[in-house]
Parts: structure tokens; C-alpha cells; sequence
């Protein structure tokens, strides 16, 4: 036999082993003499294994979709559309207003000639949906209201829209396999959200309810090479503007490049105090036309991220256009009512953009991911929050466990008798075969679940069953006679073909569970391809190398047992 | 050493008739209890679906003196409420989460109907009071006779997904695909056919036992569902590796013959690995707990049913396809050819073909 090769297999097993065994309980830090106890142990297995809703609980939130306050910035929209029509055609309308109160969502407009309501209702159907709208007439005053059974139908498209924005903000952050549900009775706009637990719920409160309305807006403002118009207070742009801000205007602070923005209240006394600027209502492109949002970072360092984004076809037509008739106008980044840049155009800019801000890595991939999955139609709230047990119950984990563990027992008691001390090979395999699975699984940070135990029960019927081909085998070519060697290697290199097909078969069709699939679908895929993987590595080269060994401490190779 | 099945003979694609006979039973049954259901006055689904799937109702219990979720679970089971989902509250330890599901049809998307939520809450409160009176007060605290207080009631959406559920059928087809090319491309076409039918049987007649007993569907029953798949398409696989290495070896017979002769020659592996497999399985049947009793049927069936439609289905339909193509092929190498050909395995099994 060659030793040398016999020498490296070794050392490779062992290594990896070893490797195995300290992914599952050694700390993820640096080891102190703590962790070499039996408790220091027990406490970083739990620590080190993620388990999800099913297997140890997590958060319970209950959300409302606040549908009203989007209602209310329909409206407002509604008028400032108004009026910049009335401009544009010429159009007498002395006042558009938004009037919200009471579950009443309406925008009036008023007129101080007559004879121009027609004109004026006709201009205004030209530009604006109004299909679900009321339209009343009292004077000189035209109003438009959205009716209760437009506001319900509105609702429920609100809630299902913010589900699916939720559902895919949830994905993106690799929360594994959350429950997402509606909660309450009809109109409450109730979800119920359970996430298993996390190191950081509030990160994620925050990211899921997150605004995320980004607009491209032309700041008022003497065109470039005159510096942009800025005000100290907010007192002083409104005075700028008359006194009271129009419906085709909006003050809105403006905090320069300098400072980092991090959004999160972690660095209050860095933020400098912000000036207000004008910008122009309605914006020129807003959220809807994004294409593509990421967290770049120009210098590479941790505190110095910019998100760069592209518009779609539409959306880069339209900026294309303005920004080509506004050339060294003043342009500004609205990043939730708030300004984060302003630039002037220096020639025609298509279709994409950044808005820099010194954002921290973390705050700067939450803000790019909250503006792919799309803005929520309304702004969220949280209502109820607690932690709850795993939904599974802690009764039948435990009845699980125990159950899953005599099963086991049994299989390796089996092993034993039946394929003697051949058995053992087996029993070893299978052990490293699951440590190495476990340490993997952490590795990669994935969270275990119901569906994902579903893998490895069926990784451990595999590996079980790689063995037992490789042991029957051996036994079928012991029974037509040939000697222990020939018999050994030969069933090896026949059960190797059938052992890779299978494992290949089930590896491919797992990986089209897992690219394409979610949720429970996907845990199953993990774990399964971790475990097979694996698999192939204990079944035939441990299993092999363990062979080597016994084969060679034989002087006659007479007898196996097996 | 002790074995089992040295010198088994049996015909196994002889019997095919009786074991399609019973697979369409089973399926049949299975298709019957589903329309029947469904059609029935008071309509009950054709599966007893779970909370996940179905939608129902959230109650919130305050104890003054909490149980443990095992005497709620087996209160509430006393009541006639099955399926629900027991959470203790980990930050405030004397309220439980209970989820139950609907009982009758489904709950439209707003939420359920108020009678199906009160019925819900009837039965859950008929199970509290076995410890004890629930309180008539604004709180639990004020009633000194009351054990608890249901201070929460809501109704909840199926998990959202219908989604889900859509795509959970198709992300499976297309890894049955994928399952597909890859035996095709490793044996033939009419292998890949055959492990990819029995492994649609294998589901079918799951999913036919499911509805008929009305064990719940949940969706860690899909997860063992995918077990199943895993499953079967393994023990089909290694079948075929043994027919595939006795035609080589064996140019005389007949793919018949050889089909039999493999699945005798790899009994004692079958018997084996599905017998350790069934016997834990079995074990998780019965000592796994009520919650998780639905994954262990659906992976025991799966089990049982993995390795029968190998030698039930996916042998006999690989046999019959394949000598089909091959008849077919043979015809036209006649046809087409007058000089000797290189004898190829498939001419010599048409021409002695056992038809099947």
C-alpha cells in the first residue's frame, strides 16, 4: 500500500475534523479558557447554531399600513398639479388645495371666472386619473373627493403592495424564513410579521418601515455660475416665497456633502446645522422611474459610502429632457424629504445618478435596499411588538429530538451487528459526515429550520445508504469468490458510479430549489446540498482511507469483516 | 456473514399489473375523498389545511399561574381544537400566542368572518377553563377568581402566499427537470421518464392519503413533500446504475430479464437502507410529538411508497418506453441499412424481447 498517500489522507481527515469540530464549539472570537469548559462549550454550540421561528422563536410585530396619511399626500399632489395646469394652459384658477379631515380625502379647486369651470374641468380630466374621484360643484369652486368605497378598494391594494415590498425587503436582508401575515379584521390594515430571533431587530424595524422617496427636483435657484440659492432658516425661504409656501413649492432642508449622514441618531453632535433651499412641485423624476439602487464606495473606506442609482427608459427619457433645456440650472437629490445634494447641469444627464452623503456602509446598503424593493405606498407604524417561543413548541422539539436520537441509535446498532466491525467505518463516516454538515451550516450563517432538518434527514438516509452500497457490494464480489483486496477496491469503484450519480441528481435539483425558491424550499436546499457535498467526501474517502488501514494491517488478506 | 437475499429470483415486472392496479387505487381514492369533500353541503376542503395556508384566527391568553405548552396543547386537543399553534410569550411570560386555523372554507382576503373567529374563540375558551374561570373584568388582575383572560383576539391571513404556494410547485417542476436532463444525460430518455413518473406517484399518492385521513398540511409537510422527491428519485437511481452495468455485462438478455435480475441482485441494499429509514421515520411517527406529526407521516409514506414505485413504476415504465424505442429503431435500421451492422445491445433485445 502506499504510505505516503495513505500518510496525507490522513492528515487531511484529521484536519478537517478537527476544523469540524471547532466550528461547532469554539467561539467565533478569540478563544479564552472560558470556552474549553463544558459550559463555555454548551454556550457557544447554542450561540454559533442560528435557529429559526420554528426551532426557538423570535419577534411578533404587528404593523399598520397607514393608508391615510398617503391619501392625504394624494391629494396634495392633486392640487399642486392643478395649479402648475392652470399655469400652463393659462387657466384662471386662483386656489388648489388638498382638504383632508375625518376620513374625507378631498382637493378643491377655485375659480374666479365662471365661465371657465368647464375649461378647467376638462384640463384638469386631461392630466389627472380621476377615475375613482367625485366631482362636485358649489360656485366657484369645484370638488374633487375620493369616495369611502375608492379609500377601501385603495386600502387593500395598499396592504397587499406594502406585503409584497415587506416580503422582499425581508429576503434581501437574509431574514430567514419570516411569517408574514395579514392580522385583524377588515379595514384594521393590519400585518403580522414573526422574524426568528435576531441580534438586531431594530435594524430591521427601521429598514423594513424605512421611506425610501427618492425625487430628482429643480431647486429655485439663479442659474450656475451664481452659487445656489440657500436660506439659514426655514422662516427665511418661506419669506422669499411670500410668506406662505404654494402648492408648486416646497422648503425643504438641505444638509451639505461634508457631514455624515448616517441617518441614525448614533453621532448627534457631528450634524451641522441644515440650510433650506426651494424646490419646485411637482418633482421631475421621482422613485417610481428607478431602476437600480447600490451602495458604492468611492474611497473604499468604512464611513464614506455613496448610493449609486439608474432610472429606467421612461424615467431617464423624461430627466434627459428637462436636464437638457435646464443647462447650469440648479438641480437637487430629495432623499425623503430631505435634500442630500445639489448639483448644477452641466450638459444633458440620462439615466443615472448618486447622492453622496458620507453614508456608513451598513446605513448605505438598508437605504439602497429599501429604494430596489420600491417605495411603500404609505408610511408604517408599529403597534405591538413581544417575543414569542417557537412556533413549533418547545414540547415536540424535545419529543423531536429524542425521537430523531433513538432512531439514530439504532441505525448505528444496526450498522454494527450487521456489517461488524466493517460497521464501524460506517458509524465513523456518518459521525463526521454530520459534524462537518452542523460546522458548515454555521459557517455559511444559515439559519436551521423544520424544512432544513428535512435536508439533513435526508442527507443521513443518503449517507446511510452510500454505505450500504459500498458494504453490499463488497459482500457480492466476496460471495463470486474473488479475494479480499479485489473485492474491497472493486466495490468501491462500482458503489463510487451509483453513489455519484445519485448524489449529483439530488445536488442539481436542489440547486434549482434553492437559486429559485424561498422560504422553507430554500432551507431544505441548504442543507441538503451542504449535507451531500459532505457526503460525498465521508462516504468515499474517509470510508476508503478507513479500508486502506484495515486492509493493511492484514498480513493474509483471507477474511473481512464485514 | 450474515445476509439477507443472496439468491433471489423473483419476477418482479411480471407482477407490474397488480402493483399499477394498486398505485391507481390509491390515487383514485385519493382523487374521489378530494372531490367529495369539496363537493359536499358545508363544504370541507379536500385537505385540512393548516393555519400557514389557510388563514384564521390569533388569540391572546393571560394566566395568572401560565401552564406549559404541552397541558395547553393537550387542553386545547381535549376541546377539539388540533392544529393550533402554541407560543408562549418570551418577554411576557404569562400570555400565550394561540393560532388556530379556520374552521369550514377558506377566510377571504380581508380577513375571516367574524362568526368563523368567534367559533374559533368559543372552542379555545371551552379548553382554557379547564384551568380555571376567565375573568369578566377589564382585567385579569381585578377578577380574584379568574385564571385567565383572553386579552386578544384577531383574525390572520394565510402566510402571505398564495404566492408561496404557486411557487412552491413550480420551483419543484423545474427541479424535476433538472432531475430529468441529468438521468437522461447519465442513462437514457426513458429512464429519466420512468424516475420522474414514479416520483409523481410517489407525491400523488401522498398527498391522495392526506386528504383522505385529513392529516393537516402545513408547510413543513411540503418540506417533507421535497424529502420525498429526494427520495425516490435515489433508490430509481440506483436501480437503473445496476441495469445499466448488467447490460454491459450481460449482452445476451433481454432488458427484461436484466431489469428483474437487478432489482433481485440489489434487494438486500434496498431492503436495508429503506429499512433503517423506515424504522426511524417510524420513530419519529410515534415519538415525535403531535405538532410534528404530519412531517413524519408524510416522510413515512414517502419512504415506503420511494422504494415500491422504483420497482413498481419506474422499472416497467423504463422497460416498456425502451423497448418501444428500440422496436422502433430496429425497424428502421432495416429499412435503412443492408450491410451487417455492428450488433448493438438494442437490436439483439427487440428481436428476443419479452414484450411488456
Amino acid at each position: 500500500m502506499n504510505t505516503k498517500n495513505f500518510k496525507w489522507r490522513v492528515i487531511i481527515i484529521a484536519a478537517v475534523t478537527l476544523l469540524g469540530i471547532y466550528g461547532v464549539v469554539g467561539p467565533r472570537r478569540m478563544p479564552t479558557k472560558q470556552d474549553f469548559t463544558w459550559t463555555g462549550i454548551k454556550a457557544n454550540v447554542k450561540n454559533n447554531i442560528k435557529l429559526g421561528l420554528d426551532l426557538k422563536g423570535g419577534t411578533h410585530l404587528v404593523m399598520r399600513v397607514k393608508v391615510e396619511d398617503a391619501l392625504k399626500t394624494l391629494c396634495e399632489n392633486n392640487a399642486a398639479e392643478v395649479l402648475r395646469i392652470g399655469k400652463e394652459k393659462g387657466l384662471p384658477i386662483t386656489n388648489a388645495v388638498a382638504e383632508v379631515s375625518g376620513g374625507n380625502f378631498a382637493f378643491k379647486v377655485e375659480t374666479n371666472d365662471a365661465s371657465k369651470i368647464q375649461a378647467i374641468q376638462d384640463a384638469v380630466k386631461e392630466k389627472i386619473d380621476l377615475n375613482d374621484w367625485t366631482i362636485s360643484l358649489s360656485g366657484n369652486t369645484i370638488t374633487y373627493t375620493y369616495p369611502t368605497s375608492a379609500v377601501k378598494t385603495f386600502s387593500e391594494k395598499a396592504v397587499e403592495h406594502s406585503l409584497k415590498i415587506i416580503d422582499s425587503r425581508l429576503n434581501a436582508t437574509g431574514v430567514i424564513e419570516p411569517t408574514l401575515q395579514r392580522h385583524g379584521a377588515a379595514g384594521s390594515n393590519q400585518i403580522l410579521l414573526q422574524m426568528p430571533g435576531l441580534q438586531d431587530p431594530e435594524r430591521i424595524k427601521k429598514m423594513l418601515a424605512g421611506e425610501s422617496k427618492l425625487e430628482l427636483v429643480h431647486v429655485i435657484s439663479p442659474p450656475s455660475p451664481s452659487p445656489v440659492q440657500k436660506y439659514t432658516t426655514k422662516e427665511e425661504a418661506i419669506a422669499s416665497l411670500g410668506g406662505t409656501v404654494p402648492p408648486n413649492r416646497r422648503v425643504l432642508p438641505y444638509v451639505e456633502r461634508e457631514d455624515p449622514t448616517t441617518g441614525e441618531s448614533t453621532d448627534p453632535n457631528v450634524k451641522k446645522e441644515p440650510s433650506w433651499v426651494v424646490i419646485e412641485m411637482p418633482a421631475e423624476v421621482d422613485g417610481n422611474e428607478l431602476r437600480d439602487a447600490q451602495a458604492v464606495s468611492r474611497s473604499g473606506q468604512d464611513n464614506d459610502y455613496q448610493i449609486s442609482f439608474s432610472l429606467k427608459k421612461a424615467g431617464a427619457d423624461k430627466f434627459g429632457t428637462w436636464t437638457g433645456a435646464n443647462i447650469n440650472q440648479y438641480m437637487g437629490v430629495v432623499l425623503n424629504e430631505e435634500v442630500k445634494s445639489i448639483a448644477y447641469i452641466k450638459s444633458q444627464i440620462t439615466d443615472s445618478g448618486e447622492i453622496s452623503g458620507k453614508f456608513t456602509k451598513q446605513s448605505a446598503e438598508d437605504l439602497a435596499l429599501t429604494l430596489r424593493s420600491g417605495a411603500l405606498p404609505a408610511p408604517i407604524e408599529y403597534q405591538e411588538e413581544r417575543t414569542v417561543g417557537p412556533s413549533l413548541g418547545e414540547d415536540s422539539i424535545r419529543a423531536g429530538l429524542q425521537a430523531s436520537l433513538a432512531g439514530l441509535i439504532f441505525v448505528i446498532i444496526f450498522v454494527g451487528i450487521y456489517y461488524r466491525l466493517s460497521g464501524i467505518n460506517a458509524i465513523l463516516a456518518l459521525i463526521i459526515n454530520m459534524l462537518l454538515t452542523i460546522a458548515g451550516l454555521i459557517a455559511l450563517g444559515a439559519t436551521l429550520t423544520l424544512p432544513g432538518i428535512a435536508g439533513i434527514i435526508l442527507t443521513i438516509g443518503m449517507a446511510v445508504d452510500s454505505n450500504v452500497l459500498v458494504f453490499e457490494r463488497i459482500r457480492e464480489e466476496l460471495r463470486e469468490g474473488k479475494n479480499v483486496i479485489s473485492s474491497v477496491w472493486g466495490g468501491f469503484d462500482h458503489a463510487f458510479i451509483t453513489i455519484i450519480d445519485t448524489h449529483i441528481t439530488t445536488i442539481i435539483s436542489s440547486l434549482f430549489l434553492f437559486v429559485f425558491g424561498t422560504g422553507p424550499i430554500r432551507g431544505f436546499a441548504v442543507t441538503l446540498i451542504l449535507g451531500l457535498v459532505i457526503n460525498l467526501f465521508t462516504a468515499i474517502y474517509v470510508s476508503r482511507t478507513i479500508f486502506m488501514w484495515v486492509l493493511s494491517r492484514k498480513q493474509k488478506a483471507e477474511s473481512l469483516s464485514i | 456473514m450474515f445476509q439477507l437475499f443472496t439468491k433471489l429470483d423473483f419476477d418482479w415486472l411480471g407482477n407490474r399489473k397488480y402493483f399499477i392496479m394498486v398505485s391507481a387505487a390509491l390515487m383514485l381514492a385519493g382523487l374521489a375523498s378530494a372531490i367529495i369533500r369539496q363537493a359536499a353541503p358545508g363544504g370541507t376542503e379536500p385537505f385540512n389545511l393548516g393555519v400557514d395556508f389557510k388563514g384564521g384566527t390569533v388569540l391572546i391568553a393571560k394566566f395568572k399561574t401560565p401552564p406549559t405548552a404541552q397541558d395547553l396543547r393537550t387542553a386545547l386537543s381535549n376541546a377539539g381544537v388540533r392544529d393550533a399553534t402554541i407560543q408562549p410569550s418570551t418577554s411576557k411570560p404569562d400570555e400565550f400566542l394561540i393560532k388556530l386555523p379556520l374552521e369550514g372554507p377558506s377566510a377571504k382576503v380581508e380577513g375571516a368572518d367574524k362568526a368563523q373567529v368567534d367559533a374559533g374563540r368559543t372552542r379555545v375558551i371551552k379548553a382554557l377553563n379547564t384551568f380555571g374561570k376567565e375573568a369578566t373584568t377589564n382585567t385579569l388582575a381585578e377578577d380574584p377568581n379568574a385564571a385567565y383572560k383572553i386579552i386578544g383576539t384577531e383574525a390572520v391571513g394565510p402566510i402571505a402566499g398564495s404566492e408561496l404556494r404557486k411557487q412552491a410547485v413550480a420551483v419543484t417542476l423545474l427541479a424535476l427537470v433538472g432531475i430529468l436532463l441529468y438521468i437522461a444525460f447519465r442513462f437514457q430518455w426513458t429512464y429519466g421518464a420512468g424516475a420522474v413518473i414514479a416520483v409523481f406517484h410517489d407525491v400523488l399518492v401522498t398527498l391522495a392519503l392526506f386528504s383522505i385521513f385529513q392529516w393537516e398540511v402545513n408547510l413543513t409537510v411540503v418540506a417533507a413533500l421535497l424529502t420525498i422527491v429526494g427520495f425516490s428519485v435515489n433508490d430509481s437511481i440506483v436501480i437503473f446504475d445496476r441495469i445499466r452495468e448488467n447490460l454491459k455485462l450481460r449482452r445476451h438478455e433481454t432488458l427484461y430479464d436484466i431489469t428483474n435480475e437487478s432489482v433481485n441482485q440489489t434487494m438486500s441494499r434496498t431492503v436495508i437502507t429503506g429499512g433503517l429509514v423506515f424504522l426511524s421515520t417510524l420513530a419519529l411517527v410515534l415519538f415525535g410529538g403531535e405538532v410534528l406529526r404530519s412531517f413524519s407521516i408524510a416522510l413515512l409514506i414517502g419512504v415506503v411508497f420511494g422504494t415500491y414505485s422504483t420497482i413498481a413504476i419506474a422499472s416497467p415504465i423504463m422497460v416498456w418506453w425502451q423497448q418501444k424505442v428500440d422496436a422502433a429503431s430496429a425497424k428502421a435500421k432495416v429499412v435503412t441499412q443492408n450491410r451487417p451492422s455492428t450488433a448493438r445491445k438494442t437490436d439483439r433485445r427487440t428481436r428476443t424481447a419479452k414484450q411488456v
